[in-house]
């Protein structure tokens, strides 16, 4: 993967974020306390915010220049995206809620059907299911598989287990592993704990008040820590 | 019930549906733009729908009267081209009640559509749904209960409507005559007894569409 996030200028309520970064591993950290400015990176890329600058491109696909007037919409940009708070249609079963934006035809293999996603996060039985009876976890799971199944060329995850305690947290990152190591899927991967990074992340980047402190391999941010 | 009672109770009870009905999908267009959009002035505009509800019923219907009458922009152009009148027929009927129901609708919608949280608009964007999409499948069907019991406060507001309707459509019995009319004009003439037959019927359609509004408020308190 490489993701280009340059000339990045979105004021936010207390400070201004500006990024200027190249990004070439497949798993990238996101790392910082809350409030630093995240979420609001991911969204920037996802196409969810407008910023007053940017110029982002994934691959050889321009998705955001300010410069140029080049905004891809953001359901035309490719990219799977997790929240925080997971944001599953509470009105849709489960079922409902992963083929919302299931492309069948789309992948050329069969590594992004619907039989397989399920089965390598290990929701098919939760199918017919409403979500709002879901645990922490399958929920968790099963927004990960939405995203998936849209077979997406970047997969956002915003902070994926921070509302799960750590038995739930242990037996879901090797999920994440799984989606990293099966689907090749390249990652942004918000979060503010070490040992998420250690387990999922090859790069890291760290930033507080909307500026990027440090970027580097993640074994190097485990060291500096 | 006489058959002229009937015939006012199903004038007022259809007239008052296809008025909600109408307005619902300008109701709709106008709550969401109020509860997803910013832009500057757009307290004018929450004003400007909002005034039928304050103004004074006759005020309104004057203004519509002075724009439908066949001397006013609207209605003389329609009357002109197209030999159309408004004014004192059921579609001036269907208008006064439209005008003055429409804040209803557009409140307890717009209500419905900000509970409606917007990240599960925008994730739905990132699994390539189209605005459209998005608001057929997400936001409408979330925001159902609350637009179902706006459409109900609509047409109840309907039901009771007269200044606005005496202005623009008169009081012609068989034609532009209401439950609110008819009561009034009984009430004028001293047919009391009528008056209070009337009024019962004018009761028993309030009461059934503002408890099927609080059935459906109350469900979704409770969901």
């Amino acid at each position: 993967m490489k993701l280009l996030l340059q000339r990045i200028r979105l004021p936010l309520a207390s400070f201004v974020l500006e990024v200027d970064v190249e990004l070439n591993r497949q798993v990238t950290a996101i790392f910082g306390p809350s409030g630093a400015g995240k979420t609001s990176l991911l969204d920037l890329v996802a196409g969810l915010r407008r910023p007053q600058s940017a110029f982002i491109q994934l691959n050889d696909r321009v998705l955001t220049d300010t410069g140029g007037s080049v905004a891809v919409p953001t359901r035309l940009r490719e990219i799977g995206y997790v929240p925080q708070d997971l944001a599953l249609f509470p009105h849709l079963s489960v079922r409902q809620n992963l083929l919302y934006g299931h492309k069948p035809g789309a992948a050329a293999n069969h590594l992004f059907s619907y039989e397989h996603v399920t089965r390598v996060l290990e929701i098919e039985p939760l199918d017919q299911r409403a979500v709002t009876d879901l645990s922490g976890g399958e929920k968790q799971r099963v927004a990960l598989a939405r995203a998936l199944l849209t077979h997406p060329r970047l997969l956002l995850l915003d902070e994926p287990l921070a509302s799960l305690d750590q038995n739930l947290k242990a037996r879901i990152v090797p999920y994440l592993a799984r989606i990293r190591d099966e689907f090749q899927m390249p990652m942004l991967y918000v979060t503010h704990y070490l040992g998420e990074v250690e387990a999922l992340c090859d790069e890291a980047l760290v930033i507080e008040n909307g500026k990027i402190l440090w970027q580097g391999p993640a074994v190097d941010l485990l060291k500096k820590s | 019930m006489s058959g002229e009672e009937w015939q006012i109770t199903w004038f007022t009870a259809w007239v008052s549906a296809l008025s909600t009905l109408i307005i619902l999908p300008f109701g709709l267009a106008t709550a969401w733009v109020l509860a997803r959009r910013d832009w500057r002035g757009k307290s004018i505009v929450e004003t400007l729908i909002a005034l039928p509800l304050v103004m004074p019923p006759v005020a309104t219907g004057l203004i519509l009267l002075k724009l439908l009458g066949r001397r006013g922009p609207i209605g003389g152009f329609l009357h002109d081209k197209l030999d159309f009148d408004i004014i004192f027929t059921w579609r001036g009927v269907l208008i006064s009640l439209g005008v003055m129901s429409f804040p209803l609708l557009v409140r307890s919608t717009r209500v419905a559509f900000e509970e409606v949280s917007p990240r599960l608009e925008q994730i739905a964007r990132t699994l390539g749904a189209s605005d459209a999409r998005v608001f057929c499948t997400i936001t409408l069907p979330l925001a159902l209960r609350g637009v179902v019991a706006g459409m109900i406060l609509a047409f109840a507001r309907a039901l009771g409507e007269f200044g606005a309707t005496i202005m623009v459509a008169g009081n012609i019995p068989g034609q532009t005559s209401t439950l609110s009319l008819a009561i009034f004009q009984s009430v004028q003439l001293g047919q009391d007894a009528y008056a209070f037959r009337l009024l019962g019927i004018a009761v028993v359609l309030a009461f059934l569409a503002v408890w099927t509004s609080e059935l459906l408020l109350r469900r979704k308190g409770t969901k």
